[in-house]
Formats: structure tokens, C-alpha cells, sequence
């Protein structure tokens, strides 16, 4: 038997709880956070940090290495491309780009998909039964191949990748969250609003969204990657962010050039960025998702 | 069961109608076909002509219909810059296509199936952590970056393997791990879980208590079972490799059919990227239907249930 004296004393004897050790036992993802604040933090002061101009090379410094090879210089950090503009600069404004395409396109889809969900789930009957044949079409689509497709058709722009990988990547929202409102609508707080009169609308954006929500942000998060690595390989065929702009994927088709004689800088530099960014969204993503919704661990 | 065969059955055809329907409707829509066969600056007549030549001066639902009857001749249409029927060049193509799915999926599989098992065992262990820090970078390179790294070591510097084109086994692996790296991740996060699952169940247990040795359990008892869908998967997948190829196979100049779409884009051949894309889909809600089949004729809870 426990004593009083037992309980109260059971909290001196814990560990002093700290900010830190807080954070350790939620397993929280601090590099991959950081890494990600530290690219956001890059993409916002793009114009201070970057030294030289991203888009305008000079033709006399082509193809320069990075500053600790013998070529290199420190004025060109990470070396420059065949059009002599630096690699640095260009991956500091590319990463603008990334993250611009990444979370627009991802909120935009995450838009789209939500809302279908929402109404296919809550409505049901024949509205459920064409939104859900709709997303099996869309998600029959090899996605990737789909957005060549409309990208190659629009023409390139960035603003119409961002939407190209809205209206391709919504479906997985609309799907899961369908699910959600299925058994959300069973529930009382749900009836109860029915009884006192609230109109459909009223329920699907004062009770069900609210709801769903959680699971929304925890998708979006692990689309993340999936939309900055289709974006790259969009822009890396030419039919993504248009040249010149400093976009990842593109300065990783124009490194091509520069691939067989071995100037390996313009080719590792921008996938490591690509690399990083990805892996650290995947990694809060997975963490998200066991935080917020224990539901969506099989996912 | 005849029953859910016929309803799996209608969902693809409607979902194959509404994907002619999404596709059509994309190309006529956002430009005039026209102007991509012309010179730019053609004169109004020379465009006229064209649209008269293919019937685009028509109603919408009337090229629709021609389209779709067309389709049902197997005429996808004349490349504008080959200048040969699309269909044929995509027939052409798919072999090569094919090949290297093929490859590429041995691949992931020899790769993701043993070190998903491995996981499974040592849950929570080593090889655990090793496995999911694979998964995690399988799903977060992009595979024409691990190519583009690919070329850059095992052609540049040590000079092994060709860098681009086909003919010669040599030709294949490259393209093939860039490929097979991404699903080689997927294809051990299914082993795992697969595997996990049963070795939760009863007939394991009752394996162990046998006193059956753990290599004999893991293989002959967990294994076969965990491994059905898995390859259900890499059946699915191995349709879905055709179709993703387009980067891997544009970085390495593979002669496939993500090559042709590549082409198409590149040369505005519209005919060629509308039949690529269509195939494709096509492709993909034919194997949809053949497993909800296949898995209705093994479970009979699925073809029972509502």
C-alpha cells in the first residue's frame, strides 16, 4: 500500500521536466524541423542571403567548381552552371520556388479533396455515388503521367503547376476524408444539430469540417514530398517552372549537360536540397500523424 | 459472384468512359490542336483547312463520338511527327517498357521482400530501424535523381556501366535500380506489415508450440502466407512502373514508352501524348478489375459483402 507520503514525494524524484526533455519524449522531429525552418527562412530572404543574381550568369566564369577544388573560387561557393550563374544563389531562390509550388499546391488539393469528401460522405446517395466514381477515375490515372499530360497541354507556368498538382493529388483527401464523415455523421452532436434545425451547410462547415480537419493537416503533410518531388521531376522534363527561374528540378536538367564530363556540383547540389526538404517534411508528417490521429497509422 | 463480376465490371467502363471524357475533353479545350500542327503565323484559311481536314470545325459531341469510335477501331490517331498510327508506335515501345518494369521490379522485390522479413522479425530492433530508414529515403529521392548519381559514379568516374540507350543487360541496371529504388521501399513496408500480421495468428502460435525451430516457422508458415499481398501489389505496381517511367527513362534514353511521352511533349505531338495517357489509364482500371476479381474468386467474404 502506498503511503501519502509516497505520492507526494513521487514528483521530487521525477526528473526535472524541461522544455527539452519534453519535446524528447514526444519524439519530436527537431532536425527535420529545423531544416525545414532553415529552408523556409533561406526562400524568405532569398533576396538578402543569395550573392549573386540567381537568373544572370557571366559567360567568362562557366562551369566553375566549388571554392575547395582546385578551379574554385570563393566567390562562387557551391561553382556555377553553363551559363556561369551561380549554383549557390540559384538553390537558395529554387527553394522559394519549392516551397511556393509545395504548400499552395498541397493546400489546394487539400481543398478540393476535403470538400468532396465532406459532401460525398455527408450527403450520400447520388452525390456520393458521382464524386466517389470521379475520384476512382482520378485515382486510376497514374498521377505523375497525369500531370505531364495537363502540364504539357497548359503550358508551363508556375502557378499552373500549382494548380495542375491541386486538381491531380486531391483525391486521397477525398477518400480518407469521406471515411471520417461517414462515421462522424452517426454521432450525436451531429444529430443533435439535425433536430435543432441546422441546415445541411451548417453541419458540413460548422460541425463535420471542424472535425475532419486534424486529419486534413496530417495528410497534407505527408503529400508534401510527394507534390515538391513531382514538381521537381515536372520541371526536370521542361514542362514544369519555366527557364530561366531558378527552380530545383530544372537546374537538375540543366546540370545533364554537364553530367557526363563530370561536373558532378550541379547535379548533387540541387537533388541533396530536394532530398533534404522531402525527408524532413515526410519525417514531421509521420510524426504528425501518429500525434494528431492514431486512426491514420495504417496509412 | 456473378453479380459483383458484372458491377466491378460496369464501375470500369464508366470509369474508362469518364477517363476518355477527361482526356478529350483536356486537349479540345485548353488550345486549338490547330495552331500545333500549323506554322506559327499561318494564314486563317491554312487553319480552316486543318480544322476541316480533322473535323474539328464540328460540334464537340459529334468529335467526341468520332473520337470514341475511332478508339473502338484501335485508331488513336497519326503521330504528327512520325507520321506512323500512334498505336503502332506505342506497340513498339511497350516491349521495352516491359523489359524494364520487369527488371526493375525483381529488383524491388529481391530488395524489399528480405529486408521487410528481416524488419518483422526484430520488430522494434536494428534491422527495424534500418528498414524504416531505407523506407524513408526509397519514398523521399526522387528516382531520377538516384539515376542522375547513378550515371555520374558508375559512368563518369568508373566508366562500368553505359550511360544511356539499350541493347546489352549492362544497358538495364541502371535504369532499373533508379526505377525499382522507390518501390523496393513500398514493396518492405507491405512485407513487414503482412508479415506482422501473421505472425500474430493463431496457427504460428500453434507452429511454435509445436516446437517447430524459427526458420522453419518464418519460412514455411509466416512467409508464404504474408507474401500474397505483396504480390498483389507488385502485380499492381508492375503496371503502375510502365506508366511512372517517364523521368527514369527520359534520364537514361530508354527507348519506352515514358521516352514516347517525353517525345510527344517535346515535339507538341499531341496525338502521341493523348494516347500514351489514355493507355495508360486504360491499363491501370483493367488491372484494378482483374484483382477485385481475382480476390472475389479467393475470399468469398468479398464477393458476399454488399
Amino acid at each position: 500500500m502506498s503511503t501519502p507520503a509516497d505520492v507526494i514525494s513521487l514528483p521530487a524524484r521525477a526528473p526535472r521536466s524541461t522544455f527539452w526533455s519534453s519535446l524528447r519524449r514526444a519524439q519530436f522531429p527537431l532536425i527535420p524541423t529545423l531544416i525545414l525552418g532553415v529552408i523556409t527562412f533561406v526562400a524568405i530572404f532569398a533576396n538578402q542571403l543569395a550573392p549573386h543574381n540567381p537568373e544572370v550568369g557571366s559567360l567568362v566564369a562557366r562551369f566553375r567548381p566549388p571554392f575547395w577544388m582546385a578551379k574554385g573560387s570563393t566567390e562562387y561557393l557551391l561553382g556555377t552552371d553553363q551559363l556561369g550563374r551561380d549554383v549557390l544563389s540559384r538553390l537558395i531562390f529554387g527553394a522559394r520556388i519549392s516551397l511556393v509550388v509545395g504548400f499552395t499546391a498541397v493546400i489546394f488539393a487539400g481543398v478540393i479533396g476535403t470538400a468532396l469528401g465532406i459532401i460525398s460522405g455527408y450527403l450520400g446517395s447520388w452525390a456520393d455515388q458521382v464524386i466517389m466514381r470521379i475520384t476512382d477515375t482520378w485515382l486510376a490515372l497514374p498521377a505523375l503521367t497525369f500531370a505531364i499530360f495537363l502540364a504539357a497541354i497548359v503550358g508551363p507556368s508556375m502557378w499552373n503547376i500549382v494548380i495542375i498538382l491541386g486538381l491531380t493529388y486531391w483525391t486521397r483527401y477525398a477518400r480518407v476524408i469521406r471515411g471520417e464523415v461517414l462515421s462522424l455523421k452517426e454521432r450525436d452532436f451531429v444529430k443533435l444539430a439535425i433536430v435543432a434545425g441546422c441546415s445541411k451547410w451548417t453541419i458540413m462547415r460548422r460541425h463535420l469540417l471542424p472535425n475532419v480537419i486534424n486529419t486534413a493537416v496530417v495528410l497534407g503533410s505527408l503529400m508534401l514530398g510527394v507534390v515538391i518531388i513531382a514538381e521537381a521531376s515536372l520541371s526536370f522534363l521542361g514542362v514544369g517552372v519555366p527557364p530561366p527561374e531558378p527552380a530545383w528540378g530544372l537546374m537538375l536538367s540543366d546540370g545533364k549537360q554537364g553530367l557526363m564530363v563530370g561536373y558532378w556540383w550541379l547535379t548533387v547540389f540541387p537533388g541533396c536540397c530536394i532530398m533534404l526538404m522531402v525527408l524532413s517534411a515526410n519525417l514531421i508528417g509521420d510524426w504528425l500523424r501518429v500525434k494528431l490521429d492514431p486512426q491514420l497509422r495504417q496509412l | 459472384m456473378k453479380r459483383y463480376i458484372l458491377r466491378r465490371a460496369g464501375y470500369c467502363a464508366l470509369s474508362l468512359f469518364l477517363l476518355s471524357l477527361t482526356i478529350f475533353f483536356f486537349v479540345r479545350v485548353t488550345g486549338d490542336p490547330a495552331t500545333l500542327l500549323v506554322e506559327p503565323g499561318a494564314s486563317r484559311a491554312d487553319i480552316a483547312a486543318i480544322h476541316h481536314q480533322f473535323g474539328l470545325d464540328r460540334p464537340l459531341l459529334v468529335q467526341y463520338w468520332l473520337f470514341m469510335v475511332n478508339l473502338f477501331h484501335g485508331d488513336f490517331g497519326q503521330s504528327f511527327y512520325y507520321q506512323v498510327p500512334v498505336l503502332q508506335l506505342y506497340l513498339s515501345r511497350l516491349p521495352n517498357s516491359l523489359l524494364l518494369a520487369a527488371v526493375a521490379m525483381g529488383l524491388s522485390l529481391l530488395i524489399g521482400i528480405p529486408s521487410g522479413i528481416l524488419a518483422s522479425v526484430h520488430v522494434g530492433r536494428f534491422w527495424d530501424s534500418f528498414g524504416k530508414v531505407f523506407s524513408l529515403l526509397g519514398l523521399s529521392l526522387p528516382s531520377f535523381w538516384v539515376g542522375l548519381v547513378l550515371i555520374l559514379v558508375f559512368s563518369v568516374y568508373l566508366g562500368w556501366l553505359p550511360s544511356s540507350g539499350a541493347g546489352t543487360p549492362l544497358h538495364l541496371i541502371m535504369p532499373a535500380f533508379a526505377l525499382g529504388w522507390y518501390f523496393a521501399a513500398s514493396h518492405m513496408r507491405l512485407t513487414r506489415s503482412s508479415m506482422l500480421e501473421v505472425l500474430g495468428s493463431e496457427y504460428i502460435k500453434l507452429a511454435r508450440l509445436k516446437g517447430l525451430p524459427q526458420s522453419l516457422v518464418i519460412a514455411k508458415h509466416a512467409f508464404k502466407n504474408a507474401l500474397i499481398p505483396v504480390l498483389t501489389l507488385a502485380g499492381i505496381n508492375l503496371v503502375i512502373m510502365v506508366n511512372v517511367a517517364v523521368v527514369v527513362e527520359t534520364v537514361f534514353a530508354w527507348p519506352g514508352i515514358g521516352r514516347l511521352l517525353y517525345e510527344g511533349i517535346a515535339f507538341r505531338d499531341f496525338p502521341v501524348v493523348q494516347g500514351v495517357v489514355l493507355m495508360g489509364g486504360a491499363m491501370i482500371v483493367v488491372v484494378n478489375l482483374l484483382v477485385d476479381i481475382l480476390y472475389a474468386v479467393i475470399d468469398p467474404r468479398i464477393r458476399l459483402e454488399k
